[in-house]
């Protein structure tokens, strides 16, 4: 532990009420803290800057999967044990229960939170391209009332978000409009599990009259934040599935991804298996096959 | 007595109720009354000179004890082979992660921050970072030539063998280096007073390593340093040279707060600061007959030893001599060189250097098939070393091995045919590609040569006043056994119950020096040793006339009590001696390198996944023969650990160097496999008995981990059609091979096959 607990100092004032004032007296001065599953991170290796943490772990706002008719609305707090186990989730949003079935082992997913994920703003982030997919909506609170923002442009840049200094994340919600379409998704990590993701893509889609109609992908790993695929979803949209197609998918994924080298990978692996991932997917949507 | 009713059984581990209960004490579960807690200050650079130290002003250093290289009462140094490695350096630095100040202060969590608020100024010096460079001698960092040993085995006439040959097949291979990853990270306490001396307690292999170290590093009298071994979380060798570093540190900073200083690594330094398993390079030019026999070579092995000599001889040598595999050389020659780079030093590691030659010579013996157009098997079978003939350093094979059984009995226990041709099938379309891959090696047991005269190890056994009997060694429990297996051999040779027989804490107050725990010796070596110091208690029993002829275990606890009570202690110490007939000549590495070897052949199934140049295990059968196994559950541990260790070394395992450091020191991004990363690996044993060892034990602890990385490496080879050449191979390399392999065909026009 390369931290000293003297120089911290964590409140849990239990309500969202109570947290949201504590945030608006100082904007900035408090960072919340819910499973800890990336800040205790930080804090053993010595590199937690914030001084003053507010709990938000287990406030009942921020809990619970609601279904409404024509959406799902998942608390920023719900954790990975919650979501992968959630039946509506399972069936109509599997890329979000895969992602959180892969997220760190059993106790990482007892303890770390969607909403930590999100915030967190990792380019690597499991959970993050599906929600890209699904054209997820966050719900942000303050004080000041709530608004909500489309998922897609909320990272504003590496590990930065648009949440303002006085704010949380309440909730994320998901349209239920997929369970036609074919969903697709795969993590390529360094080992079977337990491993942070090099390239992960997911994905959905529709076929109809041998034509693509429906088309969405996203990539974790290969640019500063997660990324949907406009270019490559562009150059396949309403056309068939051919050999010629497959390559034209790849020279867009490739064009627009931004793979670096890393202490992970490479950029020339990351860009191969990013459209190899994508041919993958493309292929198993010409036939058809179910997740 | 009845015979054989404790050896060869699996009895519970000795402490295995205490792990599992948690009732088990670590070095970090320890506190001592008034202790205070200890850092290291280390370098950034690889080279250089120290030019200013400066301390930070927001930190209170009245609070702080700090030591440095002035502090130290005797020699500035790691007492071990040479004197090279310093405690804490001077001047010159020679790696990053070099000790250079040490840290002592009441509050564990004070330290960090005060760590981080000491600022050093460097002289910075070019550094040596690859073997390549080392050779270059542009920058001399070590001796006169960067190189801190050399061995030369040379046998039979090579130049004749070239004139034979039909054919010359050369290839090099890399093996990276390793990290050990024990669970319990490293640890220490010491305690200083004049009148007792330093006495440690800590997570250690070789307790007399660390007693010799501080008696150098203190000048303090043998009697006057004490070292406690505590129960010790893993160490593969990991353990076994760089504790007399950290005991050196506690000890200094005891001496000067005249406290108990602990220090903890913790994983991130543990992983950036100690040793590692030494890289390697090796050349293999091999004359090579019409069909398929060796008929002579040179082999070239090159490792890199880090800054400092440590324990890089006796690797070398291990390395060199086990360089051969298990075939049979009319002639060779073997280069053998340690070289010096701005790293911190690589030390000992499970299999000790064998892994890193036998990688390449399994390797290249599939290289050889290739070439010659012949398979893997046969090229093997008609190299095979048998009985009667001789190894590399002409020793004569005895034992009645027959290693073409043994692979015939791995091939059927892979169903090796059967899945070479379904493979080729399969893998005609499809992103899957799957191979399979064989490795035949062996290990020599216990220490090279006349290592285990010069050990002259001792063990004891003693009979205690309530009829128990203690075995005293400094041979230490890390995981893998020890109190377990020694505790069986003694109950055994004295037939009694398992239950009357204990191993002493390995502290060197209370036990002799029965050598480190190292070298897949202490069952074979040191066990021979509780054998007959156990004879010596029956033998004083019955001449005290306290034990009868035959008797009861409960007879013999008497017969114990009862000559304690009436003539005080009864202890019976026995000395390793070498059989008369053995030769070994150390300068030329000539003779008789091991009293034992255990022999393997293992066979690995994988499948590259083209989508994601990711390779997985599928199935792995390892068959070995390793003499008697003593404990069937310790042993198929032994050597399925050894493999999922070996599946790390050869797919995962990847130390990230910048500037001789270390980039991925934590276990997010140093990716070992975890269990869904492993097949089941299926083990089997052949028994064939062996002379030298306790009950005809041979080692077995390291064997495991010398036959997946080549194993794996020709599977993968065989799934791609493309040469796998250094492991680890990582998705990345894969991906590399595959793309340059096609690179190089378009260039050439020739088709990749
Ligand atoms: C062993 C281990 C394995 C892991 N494996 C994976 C993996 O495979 N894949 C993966 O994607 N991640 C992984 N992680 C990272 C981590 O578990 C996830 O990112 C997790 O979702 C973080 O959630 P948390 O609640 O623990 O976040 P915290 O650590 O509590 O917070 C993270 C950040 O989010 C902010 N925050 C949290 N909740 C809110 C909110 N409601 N409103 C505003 N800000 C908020 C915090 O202020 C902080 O900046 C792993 C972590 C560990 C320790």
């Amino acid at each position: 532990m390369r931290s000293n607990p003297r120089d911290y100092q964590l409140v849990a004032p239990g309500t969202l009420h109570a947290v949201l004032s504590l945030l608006a007296e100082a904007p900035g001065k408090w960072l919340p803290i819910a499973g800890g599953t990336d800040l205790m991170v930080l804090y053993g290796a010595g590199k937690l800057a914030a001084r003053n943490l507010v709990s938000i772990w287990s406030l009942p706002e921020l809990r619970g999967i609601e279904v409404l008719p024509d959406q799902v609305r998942i608390g920023a707090g719900c954790t990975y044990a919650e979501l992968r186990e959630h039946p509506v989730i399972a069936r109509e949003f599997p890329l979000l229960a895969r992602a959180a079935s892969w997220t760190g082992g059993t106790a990482n997913q007892n303890r770390g939170t969607i909403g930590g994920n999100i915030v967190n703003a990792s380019p690597a982030a499991d959970s993050l391209p599906a929600l890209l997919v699904y054209e997820a909506e966050l719900i942000l609170v303050s004080v000041r009332g709530e608004r909500r923002v489309p998922y897609l442009g909320f990272h504003t840049g590496y590990k930065t978000t648009q949440l303002a200094g006085d704010e949380l994340l309440r909730a994320v919600c998901l349209a239920r409009q997929f369970s036609e379409c074919l969903h697709h998704t795969r993590k390529v990590g360094a080992r079977s599990a337990q491993a942070i993701a090099k390239v992960a893509i997911a994905a959905l889609g529709g076929v109809a009259g041998g034509r693509v109609q429906e088309v969405r992908i996203a990539l974790a790993s290969v640019a500063p934040v997660p990324l949907r695929l406009f270019e490559t979803e562009r150059a396949v949209k309403g056309k068939s599935i051919d050999k010629c197609l497959l390559a034209a998918a790849r020279r867009a994924t490739v064009s627009e991804i931004r793979p670096i080298d890393d202490i992970r990978s490479t950029a020339r692996y990351r860009s191969a298996v990013s459209s190899n991932l994508v041919e993958e997917f493309l292929r198993r949507l010409s036939a058809g096959a179910p997740i | 007595m009845n015979n054989s009713s404790i050896v060869g059984i699996s009895v519970p581990r000795k402490e295995g109720q205490d792990k599992v209960t948690g009732r088990a004490q670590y070095i970090d579960d320890i506190v001592l009354p008034g202790m205070w807690y200890g850092a290291t200050v280390r370098s950034t650079i690889p080279r250089g000179r120290i030019k200013q130290i400066t301390f930070g002003a927001e930190v209170a250093w009245d609070d702080y004890v700090i030591v440095s290289a002035k502090d130290i009462p005797g020699k500035n140094c790691i007492a071990l082979i040479a004197e090279d490695q310093p405690c804490l350096a001077e001047n010159c630095i020679n790696h990053p992660e070099e000790p250079i100040l040490l840290l002592a202060h009441a509050d564990r969590h004070a330290l960090a921050k005060a760590v981080n608020a000491i600022s050093i100024e460097y002289d910075p010096s070019p550094a040596v970072l690859t073997l390549e460079e080392s050779e270059r001698c542009c920058d001399i960092i070590w001796g006169s030539d960067n190189t801190f040993k050399t061995y030369v085995i040379q046998k039979g006439d090579i130049d004749s063998a070239w004139a034979k040959a039909a054919y010359i097949v050369e290839g090099e291979y890399r093996t990276g280096a390793q990290e050990q990853l024990y669970i319990e990270n490293n640890g220490m306490i010491a305690w200083f007073d004049p009148e007792h001396g330093i006495t440690v307690w800590g997570s250690l292999q070789c307790p007399y390593y660390v007693h010799k170290a501080l008696m150098t590093l203190c000048q303090l009298p043998a009697e006057r340093v004490r070292v406690v071994q505590v129960e010790t979380g893993g160490a593969f060798g990991g353990k076994e040279d760089y504790p007399s570093m950290i005991a050196g540190h506690a000890a200094l900073l005891a001496i000067k707060t005249r406290k108990a200083v602990k220090i903890i690594y913790d994983r991130l330094e543990d992983m950036a600061a100690t040793s590692k398993r030494h890289p390697s390079r090796t050349r293999h030019r091999t004359a090579v007959s019409k069909d398929g026999k060796i008929l002579g070579g040179t082999i070239d092995f090159t490792i890199d030893g880090g800054a400092y000599t440590t324990l890089s001889p006796v690797v070398l040598s291990r390395g060199a001599i086990h360089a051969g595999g298990p075939y049979y050389w009319p002639s060779v020659r073997i280069t053998a060189k340690a070289l010096a780079t701005n790293a911190p030093p690589h030390g000992a590691f499970r299999g000790f250097g064998a892994p890193q030659s036998l990688f390449a010579m399994e390797r290249h013996m599939d290289r050889i098939a290739q070439i010659i157009g012949a398979s893997p098997i046969v090229v093997r079978q008609r190299n095979f070393l048998k009985p009667g003939q001789t190894t590399i350093t002409e020793q004569a094979v005895r034992e009645p091995i027959d290693l073409e059984k043994l692979l015939d009995r791995a091939l059927e226990l892979s169903s090796y045919q059967s899945r070479k041709e379904s493979f080729a099938e399969e893998n005609e379309s499809g992103e899957i590609k799957k191979g399979i891959g064989v490795a035949a090696f062996l290990h020599g047991a216990g220490f090279t040569g006349s290592g285990e005269r010069y050990l002259g190890s001792v063990v004891g056994v003693e009979a205690c006043a309530d009829g128990a009997v203690r075995v005293l060694v400094s041979s230490t429990e890390f995981g893998q056994g020890t109190k377990t297996a020694l505790s069986q051999v003694a109950a055994e040779t004295l037939g009694l119950g398992y239950e009357d027989v204990d191993v002493a804490p390995a502290d060197t107050m209370e036990v002799p020096n029965s050598g480190p725990t190292v070298a897949s010796r202490t069952v074979m070596v040191v066990g021979s040793l509780v054998c007959s110091a156990a004879l010596g208690i029956r033998h004083a029993l019955r001449q005290s006339g306290w034990l009868g002829d035959s008797y009861s275990p409960e007879e013999f606890r008497a017969a114990c009590r009862n000559y304690v009570a009436a003539h005080g202690a009864l202890r019976s110490w026995s000395r390793y001696e070498a059989p008369p007939d053995i030769f070994w000549d150390d300068e030329k590495h000539r003779g008789e390198a091991y009293a034992a070897f255990a022999w393997a052949v293992y066979i690995a199934s994988v499948r590259v996944d083209l989508t994601t140049y990711t390779v997985s295990v599928d199935d792995f059968v390892a068959l070995q023969e390793v003499g008697r196994v003593l404990h069937p559950v310790l042993a198929a541990g032994q050597i399925t650990g050894g493999v999922a260790q070996g599946i790390g070394l050869s797919l995962y395992e990847k130390v990230i160097w910048q500037n001789g450091r270390m980039q991925n020191s934590q276990m997010t991004n140093y990716i070992m496999p975890t269990s869904l990363d492993v097949p089941p690996i299926r083990v089997f044993f052949e028994e064939l008995g062996n002379v030298h060892g306790a009950f005809g034990a041979k080692g077995i602890g390291e064997l495991p981990i010398d036959g997946p990385a080549p194993a794996i490496a020709n599977a993968v080879a065989d799934a791609l059609g493309a040469p796998c050449d250094c492991v680890p191979l990582l998705a990345e390399d894969i991906f590399d091979i595959l793309t340059t392999r096609v690179a190089t065909a378009d260039r050439s026009g020739s088709p990749s096959r």
